[in-house]
């Protein structure tokens, strides 16, 4: 069976995320502290209440203007301080993909980022996917094939798609289920969601 | 039937909008719960101090079982598994005490500051050491039909052995989570992922000393369910409400994924021994089995379990003398739990294991052997249990299935693929599904519903069953829309709440479109029987001539309209302004009770199922010697499931269970070390199925023209059968390795890369034994 990659979807490097984020700053035993089996704080909440730090969110084309610790992660701040729940908290470890927002139009997991690398960047969510009152393609596509069942994956699988296509615009088979194999489904409605990704690609034709 | 409609939810699950429990609003921020949990398997608490902890600013409880207002218990069958741990801990992760605080971080604070004394006590944390113990959890079941024991001795040809399948975690995408809301006085509002909210109603009434009738237990949706959110959902929800009850503000818990993992129980891992005799055809004549669970530190739903899956050890075969022997077990493990299909696999897999067998050491091909063992009329229709089995389904799905796949020429084709390949080698497998569908708890085969009809002509349905991403709110709302001949817009299907339906069952069994589609198909049918005359009598001092009569009136396309003269037509909006006007009662209830089954456990006879629900398919898959890893190359399905309430979502369920129940056979593991801790508890050490591993060529099909008249509108249930159809995925993978070899290896149930490179060895070993010999 094909393994699941740790990294979501292309794998590219050049994107913020909280692995990248301790690289850079040179911590590489917390690196490994956090990569490992060891239970992250859930959504990354305060364990004291430490010094905020002043950031600007730009969240669906919307300019937030927000105090975060340092530490709170993008999926915290977006869930809890913005009420926007679309992200969803499935892992919170960087392995199901429920909580992918776009960050530049990568995918990215929102429980791996922090909310301060996201600072001065474009974030998109599930709720910025729509086109006025009308749903996005990829929306409108997971809907014509039924591509879910519980939908607790599924604002995370339409963004995956969304980023795989502004990447990809038409893929074959074989890259959309590596492309989507960050994003765990336990409904197994993969075949599903498979066809939604074709048939959004099919729309943008 | 309504076909291609979005589900219910399509709009809101594409943006965001779907509202869990984790993602509901309420008034002040809610506290966060936080549960303390045994590091031990098994120890007895000596002493515990929690006044540090009590101490922490922003840190509002801190509970122990003597905080427990009132009974400290959560069996839901039998009393036996405390809310919170007192004087002993029997599991890893069991709870001890409860934190409330501002935040997470002060909750863990908290955590760290509770100064406990354990003495470790021996743990028995595996199935063969309990057996070995003694530790029965229940007195065993049996089930027997003819003398299989002398019958064997009689048998020409005879085999035995030992199966062993493993847990399996649910891994709902959503943990498990729940949010209590404190009220006036004694009331309290439970938001819970519950597939049980009457029973997580009782358990918290009962755990705060209170009534049900102060307490509402509402659901939404589910995250995915699978049987872990059907007793183990009331943990969490009793937690958050002692400590919602403690502080008076509201309490929100949701597990950490890790903790979630470590802390539930999974599928109960079985042991089961076999003997089966057979005649040179491949006839099974008489079969024994001994089946062995591993319940964990509590009962749970094991009994109910063990009976399914003592149940459905013919799976879809006729066994003239048979003796089914069943054990529940107890180790020092988180209490195991119901996970789709209900024992069901655990069963199906020891039949499938023996009919593989019998069919490789005769030489034959192993779908011929299954269809020579079919169920058939005339002479061979009864279980072992005394239910007939209807008709010539399996012959006929057989006969389809083994055409469509093109079976015959696929099986020439694996053969002359695996004698010029040398490091890989291709298995093809056929198996099939007969699930029966009802509660073997036969009074928990009811179900209620409240249908409200407002007087702008919009529709209101309530009912008992839990949507959990089965569909079942779609379904239901598909079935009121054409019982009232409304277009789906007009009907909306409410939260599942307590206030509304009470003593419900549980949302399992794959029964809950059947039961609570029944329920609310009565309601309207009240409805109609009440409306149905006043609306005649508005018809006949409107028209001149013939009377119009109630019983010509017709429901349909949004209006209605006597039959008889269909001039005489009012708009189903019109019609309900004026039966308001004329002060007829617009809601009504109806209630579902499943007749003509029943079931006696003590004798083991009886027609436990209303009906069965069948299931067929074909599996290829490819193997790579070298690394034992294996790919599915593709797998045909074909599935009874009546006239379908809604193809999307019963496809969905069909390929869905499949790929649930792929990975039970294949890739997911769970592992403890010796102390009975989870080792397997994240998702990058526990395996589960991702968009790459389903079948590159996958064709379901349903069944057509096979309307089953005992469920609601002709239709089949469909939530779990599907699970069971990936026995063809481990038993393809037994038929690549073993093309080439004389001999039967272990082959457990999950077959992951270390089993099937195990397998691979023992055959290559068992081969050159055969040479030199
Ligand atoms: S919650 Fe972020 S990947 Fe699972
Ligand atoms: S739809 Fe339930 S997890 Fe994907």
């Amino acid at each position: 069976m094909e393994e699941r990659r740790a990294e979501p979807h292309d794998g590219n490097t050049d994107g913020v995320s909280r692995r990248d984020f301790l690289r850079t700053i040179g911590v590489g035993t917390l690196e490994a502290a956090v990569l490992s089996a060891a239970p992250l704080p859930s959504e990354g909440a305060p364990a004291h209440t430490g010094d905020l730090v002043p950031l600007v969110l730009t969240v669906n084309g919307r300019r937030n203007a927000l105090e975060v610790e340092p530490r709170w992660t993008l999926l915290y701040v977006l869930r809890e301080k913005l009420g926007l729940t679309g992200a969803k908290p499935g892992c919170e470890r960087g392995e199901c993909g429920a909580c992918t927002v776009l960050i530049d139009g990568k995918p990215r997991y929102s429980c791996l980022t922090l909310a301060l690398e996201a600072d001065g960047h474009e974030i998109t969510t599930v709720e910025g996917l729509m086109q006025g009152e009308k749903l996005g393609q990829v929306q409108e596509a997971f809907v014509q094939e039924d591509a879910f069942q519980c939908g607790f994956c599924t604002p995370g699988q339409v963004i995956s798609a969304e980023g795989l296509l502004r990447k990809t615009p038409h893929p074959g088979v074989a890259e959309i289920r590596h492309g989507m194999s960050g994003n765990l489904c336990r409904c197994g409605a993969y075949d599903h969601i498979v066809k939604a990704v074709q048939h959004a690609s099919e729309i943008r034709k | 039937m309504v076909d291609h409609t979005p589900h219910d939810s399509a709009w809101a699950h594409v943006t965001g909008e779907a509202v869990y429990v984790d993602d509901i609003a309420v008034a002040g921020v809610p506290l966060v719960g936080y549960v303390f949990s045994s590091p031990h398997a098994h120890a007895r608490i000596r002493s515990f101090d929690v006044r540090d902890a009590r101490s922490i600013p922003g840190v509002y409880a801190v509970l122990g079982s003597q905080d427990i207002p009132g009974e400290n218990q959560l069996g839901p069958v039998v009393k036996d598994e405390v809310c919170l741990a007192s004087g002993e801990v029997e599991c890893v992760g069991q709870a001890i005490f409860l934190i409330a605080a501002e935040t997470e971080d002060l909750c863990r604070e908290a955590a760290k500051r509770i100064i406990i004394d354990f003495e470790p006590l021996p743990a028995v944390v595996d199935l063969p050491a309990a057996m070995a113990g003694g530790m029965l959890l229940g007195a065993p079941r049996k089930i027997e039909r003819g003398n299989a024991a002398a019958e064997l001795l009689r048998a020409p040809h005879t085999l035995q052995g030992e199966l062993h399948t493993g847990a399996q975690e649910h891994w709902y995408l959503e943990t498990q989570v729940a949010l209590s809301v404190p009220g006036e006085g004694e009331e309290l509002l439970v938001y819970s992922s519950t597939q049980h909210p009457s029973e997580t109603q009782a358990l918290v009434a009962d755990v705060l000393g209170i009534h049900r009738n102060d307490v509402v237990v509402e659901v939404r949706r589910l995250g995915g369910g699978f049987g872990g959110k059907e007793t183990q959902a009331n943990h969490p929800a009793c937690w958050s409400a002692l400590l919602a009850r403690a502080t008076r503000r509201p309490v929100k818990i949701r597990l950490f994924r890790d903790d979630d993992m470590s802390m539930t129980g999974k599928r109960h891992p079985y042991l089961i021994r076999y003997e089966a005799g057979f005649d040179a055809e491949g006839r099974l004549l008489a079969v024994t089995l001994e089946l062995h669970a591993d319940g964990g530190m509590a009962t749970d739903l094991s009994f109910a379990i063990l009976e399914r899956a003592m149940l459905h050890v013919d799976n879809a075969y006729f066994i003239p003398d048979i003796s089914v022997v069943g054990c529940v077990w107890k180790t020092h493990l988180p209490s195991n739990t119901a996970f789709r299909g209900f024992g069901g696999p655990q069963g199906m897999a020891v039949m499938e294991t023996i009919i593989d067998r019998v069919a490789r050491a005769l030489r034959l091909d192993a779908a011929e052997v299954r269809r020579r063992n079919f169920y058939a009329s005339p002479d061979r229709v009864t279980t072992h249990y005394g239910q007939v089995v209807e008709g010539d389904r399996l012959q006929t799905m057989f006969a389809r299935l083994v055409a469509s796949s093109g079976y015959g020429e696929r099986r020439s084709a694996v053969r002359e693929f695996n004698t010029t390949q040398e490091f890989r080698r291709r298995g093809l497998a056929l198996t099939p599904v007969k699930f029966g569908i009802s509660f073997t708890t036969t009074f928990l085969n009811q179900a209620g519903a409240l249908v409200l009809i407002y007087a702008d002509g919009t529709v209101l349905v309530n009912h008992g069953g839990v949507e959990m991403g089965q569909g079942l709110h779609t379904k239901i709302r598909s079935i009121a829309a054409a019982e009232l001949g409304l277009p789906l817009a007009r009907v909306r299907v409410n939260a599942t709440n307590t206030s509304k339906i009470p003593n419900t069952s549980a949302t399992a069994a794959s029964s809950g479109a059947d039961l609570n589609g029944m329920a609310v198909k009565r309601a309207i049918d009240t409805l109609k029987e009440r409306i149905g005359p006043a609306m005649a009598q508005l018809f006949n001092e409107r028209y001149e001539g013939e009377l119009t009569r109630a019983e010509d009136l017709r429901w349909v396309r949004g209006a209605i309209i006597d039959s008889e003269h269909p001039e005489r037509m009012m708009p189903f909006v019109q019609a309900m302004q004026a039966m308001h006007l004329r002060q007829i009662p617009l809601s009504a209830a109806g209630f579902f009770s499943t007749p003509g089954i029943g079931w006696d456990k003590v004798s083991g006879k009886g027609r436990p199922f209303l009906y069965y629900a069948f299931g067929m398919a074909v599996t290829e898959v490819e193997v790579d010697l070298l690394t034992g890893g294996h790919t599915i190359l593709r797998t045909d399905i074909l599935h009874d499931v009546g006239d379908s309430l809604h193809e999307g979502i019963d496809r969905g369920q069909i390929e869905g269970g499949f790929i649930q129940g792929a990975g039970w056979c294949t890739t997911e593991e769970i592992l403890r070390d010796e102390n009975g801790r989870l080792l397997t508890h994240a998702p990058d050490t526990y395996k589960i199925p991702t968009a790459g591993d389903i079948p590159p060529d996958f064709r379901v099909t349903f069944l057509d023209g096979v309307p089953n008249p005992l469920a609601v509108r002709n239709s089949k249930a469909v939530g779990e059968p599907p699970f069971m159809l990936a026995l063809s995925v481990w038993l393809a993978i037994k038929d690549a390795i073993c093309a080439d070899a004389g001999g039967e290896p272990h082959f457990p149930i999950p077959a992951t890369r270390e089993v099937i490179l195990n397998a691979i060895e023992e055959l290559r070993q068992l081969t050159a034994e055969h040479a030199r010999a």
